[in-house]
């Protein structure tokens, strides 16, 4: 376990259990994670880091629980995924986890509102409560101006908060963040992170995979991978 | 921990228990709205994706169509002949028109029904109830200075029951009047208006060759001349007819008729025209008539009549209707399977082109059923567009057709709904595999999917 469990009255909201994942290509079995143990905090602010291939990726496909680990277990709040069906693991997506990802990956024919509302539409929220919800984070990023509008009428930027207004509608236990401001200008990006940081004052658990120093100095606990292991987990700040 | 899992159920627990049906109510709704702009997004692919539907569903509606129409037309025919019928017609036999093109012109021919013909039908068959025997002779009818060329046909008080005729106007000849060879006469609608421009006919005379006969009543104007009447026999072609009882037709006219031809004169001597006996029991008809057909062969050494069962004519159209049916089912069938075929493969194409956006759904919490149901709902408008345009094609059709080529059309209600639901449903079975393979995407790869 990491140091910072030890830390009194802090909640765990997630946690890794000796995960490991391997791939089949063909005859030639890959094993990506050699065994991954971790913690995650309430209130976390970190970034995960390591050179390609350190299995980052893969890592965050199963905190998304968009993929399962070979062996090995994921709790996330009190439930153990790692052997879920499928339906269980959609339903725990839309319930329990809000994504970010690197291209912005909002649906095109949907409208901001539309797109932001999405998670709730398939939690099967009534449509005036997921509106009311859908506007109050549009106006929270700052877009309540272009609430009709659809994401190719936007700015990166202004699509990549479009899409935290969309990771924040089901008020997940995590938010998980793929290179957010990997397609972005450094002003855009700038302000995507101080969003973020806003967000972790009000007490969200973030956890955002990037290749940026400068983001990994902004978060307060940095994880490195190497060769699907881990290589350091550290207190940046306090 | 605990409590936060505590707090986080309790407020997915509200959620559930909202009006499940409501809830699903609006997903569906939302799940026909993101469909219906995919669709208008590809306007022509669409529309050419449809087409086969459009085609097949009209194909059915038009021809069932025109297959209602022509059953509807052989009963009403039928109706007029009568269902319990068996008409017995005089026909000149081919010998004797035969031998007067060869110039041996025979000065008199006999041939045709007679009185012991009928009597013995009557006789030997229990299952006749009746037999109404009538003759029929062309004459010029006149009233002041009206001259019309008709049939006249001399029967028994039962023909218009036996035909279903009913009279306009006054009453038909009585028992008594056929007893007394009386000159009375019952006019067809159309003679009565031939005669009488102004003036009401009943009470009034007509004179044929040189003899008056007193109007009772005139007849329904008949809504379909009928095909068993104008195939058989020139005796009886002329839509207009005037009756009057057989007695009086036989003691004024006689049963030789006598006609000026170039060689000289010329005699044909028929007792009857034609009989038409009832049977009872519509099931026993068609046996009926194979029986009067025995008599009959028997009792002629030409064949110098035909037999005519109006119920044999109904079972025939009836066999030809279904024939056109199934002909028209298969090929509509086929349009509608390769309709099917072209949605599939453009729902496939769609699945394709959108691995991305259901990549990121599925992420979002949408279930493999959700994604089903999406695909799905997506391919039944397709078909239900392409049914519903076919309908308005099919319904459209039949009036051409019947304006064009005056055949009788009949749309039922039931021919739009019934190809409307087959598209719908060719939307569900060609939509489920496409659907399917939507669902079964892995999410990690739909989402790196460019």
């Amino acid at each position: 376990m990491t140091d910072g469990a030890v830390a009194a009255g802090i909640e765990v909201v997630a946690g890794v259990r000796d995960i490991r994942k391997t791939y089949h290509m063909g005859a030639l079995a890959v094993e990506v994670l050699h065994g991954i143990s971790l913690d995650f905090f309430r209130g976390d602010y970190i970034s995960i880091m390591g050179p390609s291939g350190c299995g980052k990726s893969t890592l965050m496909n199963i905190l998304g629980c968009l993929d399962q680990p070979t062996s090995g277990k994921y709790y996330l709040g009190d439930e153990d995924t790692s052997q879920m069906a499928d339906n269980d693991l959609s339903a725990i997506r839309g319930a329990r986890l809000g994504f970010i990802f690197q291209s912005y990956n909002l649906i095109q024919q949907l409208t901001v509102v539309e797109n932001i509302e999405l998670p709730l539409f398939y939690q099967g929220v009534p449509e005036e409560q997921s509106r009311r919800t859908a506007i109050e984070l549009a106006t929270r990023v700052g877009l309540e101006s272009r609430l009709d509008h659809k994401p190719f009428e936007l700015s990166g930027g202004q699509q990549q908060r479009v899409a935290i207004a969309r990771a924040l509608s089901n008020d997940p236990l995590i938010i998980l963040a793929d290179e957010p401001t990997g397609n972005l200008d450094s002003k855009s990006g700038a302000e995507i992170l101080n969003l973020f940081d806003e967000l972790h004052q009000q007490g969200k658990t973030l956890i955002m995979v990037t290749h940026s120093d400068e983001l990994a100095e902004r978060s307060e606990r940095a994880i490195r991978l190497r060769d699907g292991l881990v290589e350091s987990d550290e207190r940046t700040r306090r | 921990m605990n409590e936060r899992v505590a707090e986080h159920r309790s407020r997915s627990a509200p959620r559930r228990s909202a009006p499940a049906a409501a809830a699903d109510w609006t997903r569906l709704r939302k799940t026909v709205a993101v469909g219906l702009k995919s669709i208008y997004s590809h306007g022509l692919r669409s529309l050419l994706t449809v087409l086969g539907i459009v085609i097949g569903v009209a194909a059915v509606i038009a021809m069932l169509a025109v297959s209602e129409g022509a059953s509807f037309e052989a009963q009403e025919q039928f109706r007029q002949l009568g269902s319990n019928n068996i008409i017995l017609k005089s026909v000149k036999p081919p010998e004797a028109e035969a031998s007067g093109v060869a110039g041996f012109r025979q000065p008199s021919v006999v041939y045709g029904l007679t009185y012991q013909d009928i009597e013995t039908i009557r006789q030997t068959i229990p299952a006749v109830s009746n037999v109404i025997p009538s003759r029929i002779i062309k004459k010029s009818v006149r009233h002041l200075g009206n001259t019309v060329n008709t049939d006249v046909v001399g029967t028994t008080v039962d023909y218009p029951v036996s035909r279903n005729y009913s009279l306009r106007q006054g009453r038909f000849f009585s028992a008594e009047e056929v007893e007394e060879q009386t000159n009375v006469v019952v006019l067809s609608d159309e003679v009565a208006s031939a005669l009488f421009p102004v003036t009401d006919p009943v009470g009034d005379s007509i004179r044929i060759d040189g003899n008056y006969y007193k109007i009772v009543g005139i007849m329904e104007p008949e809504a379909y001349s009928n095909l068993g009447q104008s195939q058989a026999g020139s005796s009886n072609a002329a839509p207009s007819r005037i009756f009057i009882p057989i007695t009086a037709a036989r003691y004024r006219f006689g049963e030789t008729i006598m006609r000026q031809t170039s060689g000289g004169m010329e005699s044909e001597t028929v007792e009857l025209h034609e009989a038409i006996i009832q049977v009872q029991g519509q099931d026993v008809v068609e046996d009926i008539g194979r029986i009067v057909e025995q008599i009959m062969q028997r009792r002629h050494a030409r064949i110098d009549y035909a037999i005519e069962v109006p119920m044999a004519l109904l079972r025939q159209a009836e066999e030809s209707a279904l024939r056109d049916q199934i002909v028209a089912g298969a090929i509509a069938g086929i349009s509608l399977l390769v309709g099917g075929i072209g949605i599939m493969n453009i729902m496939l194409a769609s699945v394709t082109e959108r691995t991305r956006e259901i990549g990121i759904r599925r992420a979002l919490g949408a279930k493999k059923k959700d994604i089903v149901l999406q695909f799905l709902v997506e391919a039944v408008i397709l078909s239900g567009v392409g049914g519903l345009i076919g309908v308005v094609l099919g319904v459209l059709i039949p009036v051409i057709i019947s304006v064009f080529w005056d055949m009788t059309t009949i749309v039922t209600v039931g021919a739009p709904l019934l190809a409307f639901t087959i598209s719908a449903l060719i939307g569900v079975a060609f939509g489920i595999y496409p659907s399917m393979r939507a669902a079964d995407m892995d999410p990690v790869e739909a989402l790196r999917h460019e």
